[in-house]
C-alpha cells in the first residue's frame, strides 16, 4: 500500500522488511553527518492535529535527515483554529503539491478519510484509539535490538489497553512476529471484546512477571480516574505499577518498555524507569531510524508490499 | 557474493538471472590482476601510511578485501577495510533495492586519509558518483582513487578508474559478473 495507515495492512514479511530497511537508518544515525540525500526535492507535511513531543519531533527528524522538505503545523497554529474543515485544511495543503502527510489526530479514522482526500502518501501518527503504527515499529525494532528478535518472545501489555491506540498497533505486530503477548490490567481497562486478538488477559501481574521477556507499560491517563474506570491511583501502583518491589521478580535480561511520557509514580516507579532494564530512551531514539526506514520506502521507493514481494 | 547476486536479481531494468556467455578471466586471473594492483597502489602512493580501503556494497566488498590481504602480502602493513553503501545517495533510488544487510561499515576515520576505492564493475559511473558523497558525508579525506575489476564502457560522468583489473569492452545490452572465482561476459535472462 501506498499509505501506512494500520499494522493490519502489512504483513510479516513488510514488517521485517521495514525494521531491516531501519537497520541501515539506524547506521546513518551513529555518523557524524546524520543526513542523507536520498529524498531531495520531497515534501512531506507533518499535520498535527493533537499535541505531541516526541512523535512531532521523531517524524521531523526523519524527514530532514533524508534531505525531504517538512512543513510541520499544528492545530494550534492553523486555520482549523478559525473553524475551517479537515477537509478543507487537507486539499488546501495538499493542493501545494505534497508527497506525504503525516498526521496525528485525536479521532480514529481520519488517516484513513484522509487518503480520499489526497493524492499524496497518509501516513498515520497515532489516531483516537485506534492505531499508531510506527510505534510498533519502533518497539519491534527495540525489542529486535535488544533481544535478537521477536519469535517465541513473552510480551505483557499492560493498563489501559482499551483507550491505547498504541495497544491496539503493538499486539498486531508483536503477534504477526511470532511473541507471545499477555494482556494485564482490570477488567474495567480492557476492550469489551477482544475477538480476534491472539492474546491472554491477566488480571494478577505478579503471575506473570517471572516469566516475561518483556514488561510492556502503558500511560494511565487521569480521565480514566475521573470517569470512574478505576477507583485510585494508588490502588492502581499497588496492582498493575511496575513497582520498586516487582523489579526483583522480573527476569535479569527482560525490557521495561514504555511509550511515553511516563507518568512516574503511577504505572511506573521512578526506581523501574532508571533499571538498566529500561529501555525507553532506545525506544524514543529508534522512533527516527524507523520513521525514516517508512518515509524513505513510502516516498522514495514505492508501495510496501511491492518490495517486500521484490526482497523475498 | 551471494549478496551481490541477490542484488542483481533484483535490480531493474536488468533483473533476472545472469548467464554466463563467456569467461574473460578466471580465478587465477582474477588473483593475478588483484596483485598487480595492490602493487600499482603502493607504487603510486609511495608506501601505504595511510591508506584505507573502502568497498561497495556489494559486489565490491570480496576485492576490497583481497585488495587489503594483496597489499598485507606485498608490504606486511594492515591496511583499514571499510564497506559502503550507497543507495541512499543513488540519483535512481526507485530502480535499486535497498539490501538491508548491506550496511556501510566505516570503523576508521577518514579525515586525511587516501581512500581506495573499490567496486567490481565500472559502468556508467553513477554508483562512484554516489559513494563520492556518502565518503564526503563521512569526513574530507586527503585523496580518493578508484579500484575496479572490469571497466566496460559507456560511461555517463566524467569518472575514470585509477587502477584496473581488467579493460572489457562491452555493448550497452550485455552483462557482466566479476567474482573473486572469475569474469564472466553475457545477457540477463528473465
Amino acid at each position: 500500500m501506498r499509505h501506512l495507515l494500520t499494522v493490519a495492512d502489512l504483513d510479516a514479511d513488510d514488517l521485517t522488511h521495514l525494521l531491516d530497511l531501519a537497520e541501515n537508518f539506524a547506521e546513518v544515525q551513529r555518523r557524524d553527518i546524520k543526513k542523507v540525500p536520498a529524498l531531495r526535492g520531497k515534501t512531506i507535511v507533518n499535520a498535527f492535529f493533537e499535541d505531541s513531543t516526541r512523535t512531532r519531533t521523531s517524524f521531523d527528524l526523519a524527514a530532514r535527515r533524508l534531505s525531504a522538505d517538512v512543513v510541520t503545523f499544528s492545530a494550534g497554529s492553523s486555520a482549523v483554529n478559525k473553524g475551517e474543515s479537515l477537509r478543507d485544511t487537507v486539499e488546501t495543503i495538499s493542493a501545494m503539491g505534497v508527497d506525504a502527510i503525516v498526521v496525528r489526530h485525536a479521532s480514529s479514522g481520519v488517516p484513513h478519510q484522509l487518503t480520499a482526500w489526497t493524492d499524496a502518501s497518509v501516513i498515520n501518527a497515532g489516531d483516537g484509539w485506534h492505531q499508531h503504527p510506527t510505534q510498533a515499529l519502533l518497539d519491534c525494532f527495540t525489542i529486535r535490538t535488544h533481544l535478537g528478535g521477536l519469535e517465541g518472545k513473552r510480551i505483557a501489555i499492560c493498563g489501559d489497553v482499551n483507550h491505547s491506540r498504541v495497544a491496539r498497533s503493538n499486539v498486531d505486530a508483536f503477534t504477526k512476529l511470532g511473541a507471545e503477548v499477555v494482556l494485564v490490567g482490570p477488567q474495567s481497562l480492557m476492550p469489551a471484546s477482544l475477538a480476534g486478538w491472539p492474546v491472554k488477559v491477566e488480571s494478577n501481574f505478579d503471575a506473570v512477571l517471572p516469566d516475561l521477556d518483556v514488561v510492556y507499560l502503558l500511560r494511565i491517563q487521569n480521565e480514566r480516574l475521573s470517569s470512574g474506570l478505576i477507583p485510585s491511583l494508588r490502588e492502581y501502583r499497588e496492582l498493575y505499577g511496575l513497582t520498586a518491589a516487582r523489579l526483583g521478580r522480573l527476569g535479569p535480561e527482560s525490557l521495561i518498555m514504555h511509550p511515553g511520557p511516563m507518568n512516574r509514580g503511577v504505572e511506573i516507579d521512578p526506581e523501574a524507569a532508571e533499571d538498566p532494564r529500561a529501555v525507553v530512551l532506545d525506544q524514543v531514539a529508534s522512533g527516527v531510524p524507523v520513521r525514516m526506514a517508512v518515509l524513505y520506502q513510502l516516498v522514495g521507493v514505492g508501495p510496501i508490499g511491492k518490495i517486500a514481494e521484490a526482497v523475498a | 557474493m551471494v549478496l551481490a547476486e541477490r542484488e542483481r536479481n533484483r535490480t531493474p531494468p536488468y533483473g533476472g538471472v545472469f548467464v554466463a556467455r563467456n569467461t574473460v578471466l578466471d580465478a587465477a586471473a582474477v588473483d593475478r590482476a588483484i596483485r598487480r594492483m595492490a602493487h600499482e597502489v603502493i607504487e603510486r602512493n609511495s608506501g601505504l601510511d595511510e591508506i584505507v580501503i573502502i568497498g561497495l556494497q556489494t559486489g565490491g566488498v570480496p576485492f576490497a578485501v583481497a585488495l587489503a590481504d594483496a597489499l598485507q602480502r606485498i608490504d606486511d602493513i594492515e591496511v583499514p577495510v571499510g564497506k559502503l553503501d550507497v543507495a541512499f545517495y543513488r540519483d535512481d533510488i526507485n530502480l535499486r533495492p535497498v539490501l538491508p544487510e548491506a550496511i556501510t561499515d566505516v570503523a576508521f576515520d577518514v579525515n586525511r586519509q587516501t581512500i581506495v576505492l573499490v567496486d567490481d564493475v565500472l559502468f556508467t559511473g553513477r554508483t562512484i558518483r554516489a559513494a563520492l558523497d556518502a565518503i564526503m558525508d563521512q569526513g574530507r579525506p586527503r585523496a580518493i582513487q578508484l579500484a575496479v575489476m572490469v571497466d566496460r564502457g559507456h560511461r555517463e560522468l566524467p569518472i575514470r578508474p585509477d587502477y584496473v583489473g581488467k579493460n572489457l569492452p562491452t555493448r550497452r545490452d550485455e552483462a557482466v559478473s566479476a567474482t573473486i572465482d572469475g569474469v564472466h561476459l553475457g545477457e540477463m535472462s528473465r
